[in-house]
């Protein structure tokens, strides 16, 4: 980091204890549980080991190598691949549709609906996986009884019970319970385009899609930007609603990175392998950031 | 310093001495159990309660966990080395891992040769042992069997269950034609459809195919040609769709509440599939007399009798840092009189010789001639084999059964894992 000098009255050396006392509580807790663990995972990742006793069974690269070939790791890279872009193409323009609509002066009812839309986002992702899971029942949930009602004869399609479907059912459920908190972030970028240049452009008269695209869209730069690196980091990230609904199977038709880590990691007791996946997945959300930081952000300035 | 105030620091100091004496015989038993039906539940307080009552030196706390709940939560206190003193276990592979890292308590003396070990058949201390040595004890130990639905299997012409293999898929077909759901199948939980292969292999290759393959006489492993006709067949019988619609994702307790709410002819589960059952049927009350149970059938040309058979049980392991007093709680729980109150209250199958006669449920009687009667006791192979090994048997079912897997494929990988040990 860079040395920069200080302005107003306060020394430097003056604000050294301060520093100290604000700075160490945080630096110390994120060093004990971030830092510390990154590096023991990258140990781990070298040998054979279940996480059991002492680590014995050095295995060199063998664990990436298999990494490299593993089918699952493979799919699971995929599933977090179509997670991302559908997130990108669906959800975020789905948010900002929404904040258009219910940040409209003439709308009646956009303070209910703000609220309305907002409310999954609230919802632990625990309980949003087992809500879902009622949802989706294919002997007792909604979705069967709303077929029956509405499509009598049709038979409802059981999709958390099949590894074609499973993937698309959670997408929903995903896009359910996050364009709310999109489209808060876009409700937020709008307040600060000035009134007065869409009233200034419709006077002059420019169409909505021309106010849209030349003012609105340029004016909440920051908030798409914004919302694009939570959905990635997120998509990325998703763990507990997939977890909640069905484990990432049947026959990982659902599974994620996170998920796979988890089942290697914890549930089979291969911690050396699973800590192999955890510094795979290190490397791809570095790699992205990377890619953040070159293309989206420097895009922005 | 005066000597009002040395007389009061030397009270103090006593008091302070003898409170830690006092601490000092106060011990704290954790024990974590899994009966979290209402029936379970209560008895096992009732059965901590007692045991305070007359050693009142003792606390037990108690934590009731879900099955899968508990395996996750259980997994994270044994990877940071600190094991509940009393534990849910169901022996073989995994309680081997535990006794290897180091993270169980030896009781082998608390059992060879004691009232304790003579109260139970050696073969079920087996289950609980790594090594001659001996890590917990078992309260309860059945046979995974068919549990049927006497009045739907009726309606289709049986009164009583199959006893061949192609009878049983001509009963599979006769109850898709009636519009009745044959099986129910929790798919999605893994395990219980790893029973279904499982038991296939064991009816075509009998106990000597499995005890070959753990000793590595079977040089091909799972993929002797035994295990992939096993596959096959299970497949084969997928095709006939007779479980639910979507069992891939669903899980035990949905298996358990179609049974419970009549909607499901059979399923395949374990002793303690009536009290499940009930706990999940929407009513609470279960079949009742309508529930009947069956051995899986023989399958024509197999070297595996019908009265071999895939079980195992429920018990508990003892942690490394456990006092002795965990170990005379698990005594208690475990003696005869408990363990038949406990036979009346669950239907478990009782493993203290003599606590039978607390048996009167009629389906637990006929899953305990089925396990006294057996040629052949294999423990549940997810349970038996290594956590990573016994994982990969219950995604291979899995992949079988989802078609994203041939046999031969889901095979391999199986011997892959069981090989890396």
């Amino acid at each position: 980091m860079a040395k920069r000098s200080i302005p107003g009255g306060l020394a430097s050396r003056a604000r050294f204890p301060t520093l100290v006392v604000f700075l160490a509580p945080a630096l110390i807790v994120f060093t004990a549980l971030v830092i510390i663990p990154v590096f023991e995972a990258a140990i781990f990742s070298f040998y054979k080991w279940n996480g059991l006793g002492p680590m014995v069974d050095f295995r060199g690269l063998g664990n990436y190598l298999e990494l490299i070939q593993d089918a699952i790791f493979h799919k699971g890279l995929l599933h977090n691949f179509i997670i991302v872009i559908v997130s990108l193409i669906i959800e975020l323009p789905l948010a900002m549709a929404l904040a258009l609509i219910v940040s409209d002066r003439k709308f009646k009812g956009a303070v209910f609906f703000r609220t309305f839309f907002f409310l999954p986002y609230m919802l632990s992702e625990v309980i949003t996986g087992v809500l879902w899971q009622f949802i989706y029942h294919p002997q007792y949930g909604l979705v069967k009884t709303l077929f029956e009602a509405l499509l009598p004869g049709v038979h409802p399609p059981a999709l958390m019970g099949s590894p074609d479907t499973v993937l698309w059912a959670i997408m929903i459920v995903i896009i359910w319970k996050y364009f709310g908190l999109h489209m808060t972030i876009y409700i937020a970028g709008l307040q600060d385009i000035p009134q007065e240049q869409i009233e200034a452009a419709t006077i002059d008269g420019a169409s909505k899609g021309q106010i849209f695209r030349r003012i609105i869209l340029p004016g909440m730069r920051n908030a798409v930007q914004l919302s694009i690196f939570f959905s990635i980091i997120g998509s990325f990230q998703v763990f507990d609603i997939v977890w909640a609904m069905g484990k990432g199977g049947p026959a990982n038709g659902g599974e994620t990175i996170v998920t796979y880590l988890y089942t290697t990691g914890f549930v089979r007791f291969n911690v050396g392998y699973g800590s192999t996946i955890a510094v795979g997945l290190f490397f791809i959300c570095l790699l992205f950031s990377f890619f953040y930081e070159r293309v989206i952000a420097r895009e922005a300035t | 310093m005066s000597r009002k105030t040395k007389l009061t620091a030397f009270v103090m100091a006593f008091a302070l001495v003898a409170g830690g004496l006092a601490m000092a015989d106060q011990v704290t038993v954790n024990w974590w159990h899994i009966g979290t039906a209402a029936n379970d539940k209560a008895m096992l307080q009732k059965f901590a309660d007692d045991y305070v009552k007359a050693n009142p030196n003792v606390k037990i706390e108690i934590t009731v966990l879900e099955n899968e709940a508990f395996k996750s939560k259980l997994t994270t206190v044994m990877q940071g080395g600190n094991p509940p003193d009393l534990f849910q276990s169901w022996g073989g592979g995994v309680l081997a891992q535990y006794a290897q890292a180091g993270l169980l308590k030896d009781i082998t003396k608390d059992v060879k040769g004691t009232a304790f070990g003579k109260s139970m058949a050696s073969g079920v201390w087996q289950v609980y042992s790594y090594n001659g040595k001996v890590y917990g004890a078992p309260h309860d130990m059945g046979g995974i069997t068919f549990w049927y639905n006497k009045e739907l299997l009726a309606k289709v012409g049986y009164k009583t269950f199959p006893t061949t293999w192609d009878d049983f898929l001509k009963l599979v077909k006769k109850l898709k034609a009636a519009g009745i759901t044959p099986i129910a199948l929790g798919g999605g939980d893994k395990w219980p459809a790893m029973h279904m292969w499982s038991y296939i292999a064991l009816r075509l290759g009998g106990g000597q195919l499995f005890e070959d393959t753990f000793s590595g006489k079977n040089a091909k492993g799972f993929e002797n040609p035994t295990f992939i006709k096993a596959g096959q067949m299970l497949a084969d019988l997928a095709a006939l769709k007779p479980f639910q619609d979507g069992f891939l994702g669903a899980t035990y307790n949905d298996e358990a509440a179609l049974m419970g709410n009549g909607e499901a002819a059979m399923e395949l589960m374990g002793q303690w599939a009536p009290n499940v059952e009930k706990d999940n049927s929407s009513d609470k009350t279960g079949l009742g007399a309508k529930l009947s149970t069956a051995p899986f059938p023989a399958i024509k040309g197999g070297k595996g009798k019908i009265t071999e058979v895939i079980g195992g049980g429920n018990g508990y392991a003892v942690g490394k840092n456990a006092p002795q007093a965990a170990v005379d709680f698990l005594k208690y729980l475990d003696n005869k009189k408990n363990n038949t109150t406990w036979a009346q209250v669950s239907s478990i199958i009782p493993t203290v010789k003599g606590a039978e006669v607390g048996l009167t449920d009629p389906n637990a009687k006929m899953v305990k001639a089925i396990v006294d009667k057996c040629t052949f006791f294999q423990l549940y192979l997810d349970q038996f084999l290594s956590p990573a090994a016994g994982g990969t048997v219950n995604d291979a079912v899995q992949n079988i059964l989802a078609g994203t897997a041939t046999p031969a494929q889901a095979m391999a990988a199986i011997q892959k894992a069981f090989v890396a040990k």
